[in-house]
Parts: C-alpha cells; sequence; structure tokens
C-alpha cells in the first residue's frame, strides 16, 4: 500500500511543483520570485522525504536538513540585498 | 500495520498541503497574500511528510533527524517570510487594487528605519496626574 501512495504524493508534489514554476515564471516582481523559489525549496524537501520512504535509505533525510539550512540562508541574502537597495524597481 | 496506515494519511495530508500552497501562489493576487499562502501550507506540509518519514521507519535516528527538519522549518520558515516581507514592502512592491488599508502607511520613517508615533501623540504635554515630584521649596 505505501508504495502507491507514495506514487500518489509524487504526483500531487509535481503538480504543486509546475504550478509554482508558473508563478515563478510569471511573478511581477523579484520577491515574488525569492518567494517562490523558497517554496520550491520546500517541495524539494517533500520529494527527498518521499523519496526516503520509496527507497529505504534513511540517509537521504540529511540532504533535506542541508537544503533547508541553504534555503533559508539564501532567503534572508535575498531580502537583505533587496532591502538594502540593490534592485530598486524591477521590470 | 497500523504505523503504515498512519504514515500514509500523514504523506497524503502533506503532499495536500504543498498542492494548496502552489495553488494560493498562483492564483492569489499580491505578493503578501502569496506569502501568506506559501508560508504557512508550505512549512506545514513538508512538516508532515518529514513526520511520516519518521513514523514509517519508525528508528531513533530516522525519528531524530526527521523531528530536526520539521523543527528547523518551523523555526526559519516565518523569520524568513518576515525578512522577505519586509524587504518586499520597503522596495515597493504594489499590493492589490482592492486592499482596504494599509496601518503602516506613513508611520514609518524609510531613512532612520524606526516606527514615527502617530500624529495624534506628537507634541502631546506631560501628563499631569497630581503626582509631579515637587521640589520641597514649600
Amino acid at each position: 500500500m505505501m508504495d502507491v501512495v507514495v506514487w500518489i504524493g509524487f504526483i500531487i508534489l509535481c503538480l504543486a511543483l509546475v504550478v509554482t514554476f508558473i508563478r515563478l515564471v510569471l511573478g511581477p516582481t523579484l520577491p515574488d520570485r525569492v518567494v517562490m523559489l523558497e517554496l520550491m525549496a520546500l517541495l524539494t524537501m517533500a520529494f527527498i522525504g518521499l523519496y526516503t520512504i520509496q527507497s529505504g535509505h534513511s540517509a537521504f533525510l540529511d540532504v533535506a536538513l542541508v537544503l533547508a539550512l541553504t534555503a533559508f540562508l539564501a532567503a534572508v541574502g535575498f531580502a537583505r540585498y533587496l532591502e538594502k537597495g540593490g534592485h530598486r524597481d524591477d521590470d | 500495520m497500523m504505523t503504515e496506515w498512519i504514515a500514509a494519511g500523514l504523506l497524503l495530508t502533506g503532499a495536500l498541503f504543498m498542492l494548496l500552497a502552489g495553488l494560493g501562489a498562483l492564483r492569489m493576487p499580491d505578493l503578501l497574500m502569496r506569502m501568506h499562502a506559501t508560508t504557512k501550507a508550505g512549512a506545514l506540509g513538508s512538516g508532515l511528510i518529514m513526520i511520516a518519514v519518521a513514523v514509517h521507519f519508525g528508528e531513533t535516528g530516522v525519528t531524530a533527524r526527521a523531528l530536526a527538519a520539521t523543527l528547523f522549518i518551523m523555526l526559519t520558515s516565518p523569520v524568513a517570510a518576515h525578512v522577505l516581507a519586509r524587504a518586499g514592502y520597503f522596495t515597493g512592491v504594489p499590493m492589490w487594487s482592492k486592499i482596504v488599508r494599509d496601518e503602516l502607511k506613513g508611520k514609518y520613517d524609510e531613512d532612520t528605519h524606526t516606527l514615527a508615533a502617530p500624529q495624534r501623540y506628537r507634541n502631546k504635554p506631560p501628563a499631569d496626574d497630581g503626582k509631579a515630584p515637587d521640589d520641597g521649596a514649600g
């Protein structure tokens, strides 16, 4: 049963990733795109969780932890870059 | 057998929350509303999937790492959302056209990054409640 559920989860996460990517391309301003990149990092963490269940190797969880760390640092770095006047008008 | 059902339920719920976050990101009209959708639903969804991993394996090491990942998401996601929303607000990202009220408008000094008091509190004399210290001169 777990195999079927994991595959359904993969399909749902793929749909979510496609929808997020559409907003990443459309997103009118740079902060929108940064938010979408952060959501894509969270989606990738969920993918890694599903793949951990599917493969049975629990070592993949460390990848998810490191990904969460880098995504947080990237978001904070982007925000500082925006706020310190690197990129005022986005067009 | 029971843990398998619990893990499956947690996993499906988490995946549906992630889909909800993506749909909110696509459909919402505004940066702040999109962050409202993605931050909360995304953090909850990936946290639920990590807990599903912990329930599925049922080992101490896996559970510790999955709970550490969940805790890390729950700690950092609000901070990142706050920092990004602040940056977006101060760089002048346009809000939705039908927005009712912007409480911070005109109350924030963008040069010094301090909150200014509202107009009705400025230049107000100190309250005279009869307890003013006298100098003892009689």
